[in-house]
């Protein structure tokens, strides 16, 4: 009752808040109209051109497809670096040394561009998914890593000092005391992997597979058929942005409902 | 065969403590039998809460030793401690949520002392960062009380609350105390506080922290008035130990001078400790 009430009292907020991003992005489209009246048909469609040719792709079934290899592979490798990642994170938070081991460890996995690791994939795995999964996974692994370090590393004392003093059972400590600790640290990280992972396989399959959207990408550009490029382009962005605005924003609120500052 | 459990108290005897090599709490002795209040006063710094963390068996005790055959303790601390991601509700709860209570009841429980603390119903939905202070630390003394405990360490609970609150509070806490045998073991800045609520009054001195003083309060706590409350309070202010333990000058005094413990404390006027740390306004008096 009470949070039904709460989430009707926030519907305008976030509905406003929805119409900014929609008006931003409506500008966004319009410069894009300017520079493309600008350039021309060969170097920059118009917005329109990209569109209708995104919605033939869509209508045709192909970009579907295509668009569903490219997310298997994004979220086998955002998968497993979500796995190994919090959980290594989380161990490595619990324990001074080796945090402070993984530190550089870290900072040069984060350091090395994506596009090394990918021809190192390349030269390992050769042509197949083994080799987008993997860049998605060395690419997304550290940000996710260093998020669960920090979550583990901050649990508040006092609070775990609290949780002796009133017996909890350490189930009740894991579940009420540490968990949403670390998962105020580890969402946000997820997030920001998950992004990270969609821009890395597209950029792994332009150079790696001859199926998903990278390689159409590649096949496109070998065809300086600029509309559709810029239709694939939409297609990656516009599933990203539905992603997080319709699925993970909403989460997180719903999640975070604590922490904010209204 | 003779099955009479033995009386409830908490014992300590010789207990100190040292955090690496600095030692703060020395030669500690007291003794609080179930159904008494006892204050702890003393000057900031002097170890009042670790001498509660020992009790609460949240720091290990490693000179001297403490005893306790109170079987539900409840600790209030000097911060509200509560839970960011927990209504007021759920944070009151917490206790019981450990000893496994129903959802239906222990949220029946929480709110009926969430209202009795001072809180609005709609208060309890909110979440920690949503309530005031004072309000925090009601929340904190609801989630103690909650648990009927039959040993409460409380840690400065009221010093975030107004005079109305406390009055409000004191009351509670008195209704808890006639019920059951509860032992109180209570820190406080405030000696009217510790005057008005407690059976023996404790004073510490710092570095180390140690028990200069005791004082019993012979009166039973419903029976003292105001009157009783203000005469006492200044009669234990006027007392030399614990205006030193306080850090107070030697007291001067003007509006009676007929009054013989004046008389001596101005006889006893020398020159100031040097370094004597002037009078604080922790002392609320
Ligand atoms: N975890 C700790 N590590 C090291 N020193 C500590 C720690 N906790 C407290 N101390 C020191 O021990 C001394 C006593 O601290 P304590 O918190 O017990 O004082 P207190 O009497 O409760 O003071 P207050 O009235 O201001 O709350 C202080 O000098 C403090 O600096
Ligand atoms: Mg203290």
């Amino acid at each position: 009752m009470n949070a039904a009430v709460r989430w009707l009292a926030g519907l305008p907020a976030y509905l406003w808040s929805g119409w900014g991003a929609v008006a931003s992005l409506l500008l966004c489209l319009a410069l894009w109209e300017w520079l493309a009246g600008f350039y021309g048909e060969l170097i920059l469609p118009d917005p329109r051109a990209a569109l209708s040719t995104l919605a033939g792709l869509l209508a045709g079934g192909g970009a579907w497809s295509e668009l569903g290899i490219t997310a298997r592979r994004a979220l086998a490798g955002f998968v497993l670096a979500l796995a190994a990642g919090s959980a290594l994170g989380l161990a490595a938070g619990l324990s001074m040394t080796a945090a402070m081991m993984s530190r550089p460890v870290v900072t040069v996995l984060i350091g090395t561009p994506p596009i090394a690791w990918l021809v190192l994939a390349l030269l390992w795995f050769g042509a197949g998914d083994g080799t987008p999964v993997f860049t998605v996974f060395v690419a997304a692994f550290p940000v996710i890593f260093v998020g669960a370090m920090q979550g583990a590393r901050t649990v508040d004392g006092q609070l775990a000092e609290l949780a002796a003093a009133y017996r909890l059972p350490a189930r009740m400590r894991l579940t009420d005391v540490y968990l949403p600790h670390v998962l105020s640290y580890l969402f946000p990280a997820w997030i920001t992997a998950l992004g990270i992972s969609w821009k890395v396989v597209v950029m792994a399959e332009l150079l790696a597979t001859s199926d998903g959207v990278g390689a159409a990408l590649a096949v496109t550009r070998s065809h300086l058929d600029t509309a559709a490029t810029l239709a694939w382009i939409l297609a990656v962005v516009g599933t990203l942005l539905a992603v997080e605005y319709l699925l993970l924003e909403p989460l997180k609120r719903a999640v975070e409902r604590w922490r904010s500052t209204t | 065969m003779n099955t009479v459990p033995a009386p409830r108290r908490l014992l300590a005897r010789g207990v100190g403590h040292a955090y690496a090599l600095r030692t703060v709490l020395e030669g500690i002795d007291f003794e609080l039998p179930a159904g008494r209040v006892m204050a702890l006063v003393g000057p900031s710094g002097c170890g009042k809460t670790t001498l509660l963390h020992l009790v609460a068996g949240l720091l290990a005790v490693r000179e001297g030793r403490i005893e306790s055959n109170f079987s539900t303790p409840a600790s209030v601390f000097q911060q509200p401690r509560l839970l960011p991601w927990k209504n007021a509700l759920d944070n009151i709860a917490l206790g019981l949520k450990a000893a496994g209570v129903a959802r239906a009841e222990r949220e029946a429980r929480a709110a009926e002392l969430g209202v009795r603390v001072g809180l609005a119903a709609d208060d309890l939905q909110k979440f920690p960062h949503q309530l005031s202070g004072g309000m925090q630390s009601r929340v904190a003394l609801a989630r103690a009380l909650v648990l009927g405990p039959d040993l409460l360490l409380l840690d400065e609970p009221f010093s975030a609350l107004d005079v109305g609150l406390k009055a409000e509070l004191y009351a509670l806490l008195a209704e808890h105390l006639a019920g059951r045998e509860m032992a109180v073991l209570m820190i406080t800045h405030d000696l009217m506080e510790a005057v008005r609520l407690s059976d023996d009054i404790l004073v510490m001195a710092a570095s180390p922290g140690r028990v200069v003083a005791r004082f019993a309060l012979d009166r039973p706590a419903a029976r003292r008035d105001d009157d009783f409350v203000y005469r006492r309070t200044a009669e234990l202010l006027r007392d030399a130990t614990v205006r030193e333990s306080f850090g107070l000058p030697p007291q001067v005094c003007a509006q009676t001078p007929e009054d013989a413990a004046c008389e001596t404390a101005l006889q006893a006027v020398h020159t100031v400790r040097p370094g004597a740390a002037p009078a604080r306004g922790g002392l609320r008096c």
